[in-house]
């Protein structure tokens, strides 16, 4: 038994981001839009500077000291990632661009693996990104999507018929963690479970978790898993898709280029193992040595306590603007992911958004990548308030403050 | 920059009573428009007759600015020429784009404002775009990108 992590100074950890120190429009920034990018710490910053500064050099091909370096710095980012999500080896880790990288590659390599006929599941709650490349590699193979609904504006996954749904010709099941516009967290285990008891893979879109609450491959029973640097304390440009290794080995590459090959002639190539097989050309070695300090800086504060921290400011957010007259609140009234997403009766998200921002405060307005979503719904937009481990309850206070100041003003 | 000069009291009263919103049974032209990046919609309803505007009336969901600019345009446009119909719409990008303000029409005017936030833009220009796109009978839905 490990002792009990000691309570992180979230005080001090908000100085470590320099950031958030400055004013918007004459007023202390208040910065509420972490499920669309977080903020850097300080140790973020000074990695990617390290790098520049003493290390940069091309990866693995080179014989000279640099090389050496980066190579090894790249490949240290690689086990580390692996250790974040424990995954069991460092090759089931492909470094892309980011969550939606992630996705395509797996769709892309699994086009000739499904024929007319067969179906991929999703849910109805899936960000733009865990829904189109599915659609593309629908329109290939002439295979059909399948949708997990959602309840309501308690944004639940309606479980009734998941057998009914996973039974058949479903090759895959795809479906996010943590939704970005509702704030569910979804039961990944056993949504994992249940689809290995029909033989069918699974990928889990992390981008909203990886950085907000322990991930492990290993206990989630997932096939494969796609997260984003930028969303976690990491740099842009960098992410993760973790695959079983029997799975990675057995898919065609996804681009085509240096790296990726084993031998080249005029005619044909033979494909690198895993996972260089899936890394075509130059990393993006700076955003993975960047992505590791993030992930050190992560687990020195612990993920349950951030999972926490973020939780308790989105519940009391949740609670507070309840008080708001005709909010309507989305998501989950209990167990939720670190935001809130709400409409307003008088005011369009984009006006309460722009009038938030006046008062220094960001949040986002708009469909947040779930057109299907909200279009079930009955909502053309929301604003969210998304949470991360610097911010403080006196910034749920202001929150709360200019979200009655807008409702009130917009109402006129 | 007080919020008040980008929400006029002309936007702020347009949005909560938008004017000739309705579906215009009698329309023969008919022009949707949307913004992909933030969802707003509108539908522009124009009965053509001749080279004149004889009535215009929209529909739409979005932000207070792209619903009142799309009100406030039905009532600048309804019985003028194409050709008219034309310049009011260059003078109402002017306006949104530069900020100038044109003392002859203060309710256009009061969308001068939106210059000082240029992400609000293509929100004013969204129902303008539509009206046009019906003018000139073209088929593809205006679109902000």
């Amino acid at each position: 038994m490990k002792p009990p992590a000691p309570t992180p100074d979230w005080a001090a950890l908000r100085a470590d981001f320099p950031i958030l120190h400055q004013t918007v429009h004459g007023r202390p920034l208040v910065y509420l839009d972490n499920g669309a990018t977080t903020q850097k710490p300080r140790a973020v910053i000074a990695a990617l500077t390290r790098y520049y500064e003493q290390d940069n050099a091309n990866v693995h091909r080179a014989i000279h000291e640099l090389s050496h370096r980066a190579t090894t710095a790249y490949e240290a980012a690689r086990a580390r990632a692996a250790a974040f999500i424990h995954a069991p080896a460092p090759e089931e880790i492909i470094f892309t661009r980011g969550t939606t990288e992630g996705i395509n590659l797996l769709a892309y390599a699994l086009t000739p693996r499904l024929r007319r006929g067969d179906a991929i599941l999703v849910t109805e709650m899936e960000h733009h990104s865990n829904l189109v490349p599915w659609q593309l590699l629908a329109a290939r193979t002439g295979a059909q999507l399948r949708f997990v609904p959602v309840t309501g504006d308690d944004g639940r996954l309606d479980l009734r018929k998941l057998d009914e749904l996973l039974s058949g010709p479903v090759r895959l099941f795809a479906f996010t963690h943590v939704s970005n516009t509702l704030g569910t967290i979804n039961p990944a285990v056993e949504l994992c479970a249940r689809a290995r008891q029909h033989g069918i893979l699974t990928l889990v879109d992390a981008a909203q978790s990886a950085g907000h609450m322990p991930v492990d491959v290993q206990a989630l029973g997932c096939d494969f898993l796609a997260f984003s640097g930028h969303k976690m304390a990491g740099p842009t440009g960098i992410g993760v898709l973790y695959g079983r290794r029997d799975l990675l080995e057995a898919l065609d590459p996804f681009q085509g280029g240096g790296e990726m090959i084993a031998s080249v002639q005029f005619e044909q190539s033979t494909w690198n193992k895993v996972p260089h097989k899936f890394e075509a050309g130059t990393p993006d070695i700076a955003g993975a040595i960047g992505l590791h300090a993030a992930m050190d800086y992560l687990d020195a504060i612990g993920r349950p306590a951030i999972a926490a921290h973020d939780a308790a400011l989105a519940q009391d957010a949740y609670q507070r603007l309840r008080a708001v007259p005709g909010i309507r609140l989305l998501g989950p009234a209990g167990e939720r992911g670190g935001l809130v997403s709400f409409a307003l009766p008088n005011a369009h998200a984009h006006d309460v958004v722009t009038f938030a921002d006046q008062e220094g405060v960001a949040l986002r307005g708009g469909h947040h990548c779930t057109q299907p979503l909200l279009r079930k719904l009955g909502v053309p937009a929301t604003t969210r308030a998304s949470f991360y481990l610097y911010n403080t309850p006196a910034e749920v206070d202001r929150l709360v403050e200019v979200i009655l100041l807008a409702a009130k003003f917009f109402a006129g | 920059m007080d919020l008040t000069e980008l929400y006029q009291s002309v936007i702020l009263e347009h949005n909560k009573r938008p004017r000739n919103y309705a579906v215009l049974p009698t329309a023969n032209r008919v022009a949707g428009g949307n913004n992909p990046v933030c969802g707003d919609e509108v539908t522009v309803y124009l009965r053509l007759e001749g080279d004149r505007i004889a009535d215009i009336s929209f529909q739409g969901a979005g932000c207070a600015i792209s619903q009142a600019a799309t009100s406030v345009m039905t009532l600048r446009l309804k019985g003028r020429t194409v050709a008219e119909a034309e310049a009011i719409f260059a003078r109402f990008h002017d306006i949104v784009t530069q900020g100038k303000a044109d003392e002859e029409d203060l309710d256009l005017s009061a969308f001068a404002g939106v210059h000082q936030f240029p992400a609000r833009i293509k929100c004013a220009m969204l129902g303008w775009h539509a009206a046009l796109h019906a003018l000139h009978n073209d088929a593809a839905p205006a679109t902000t990108e």
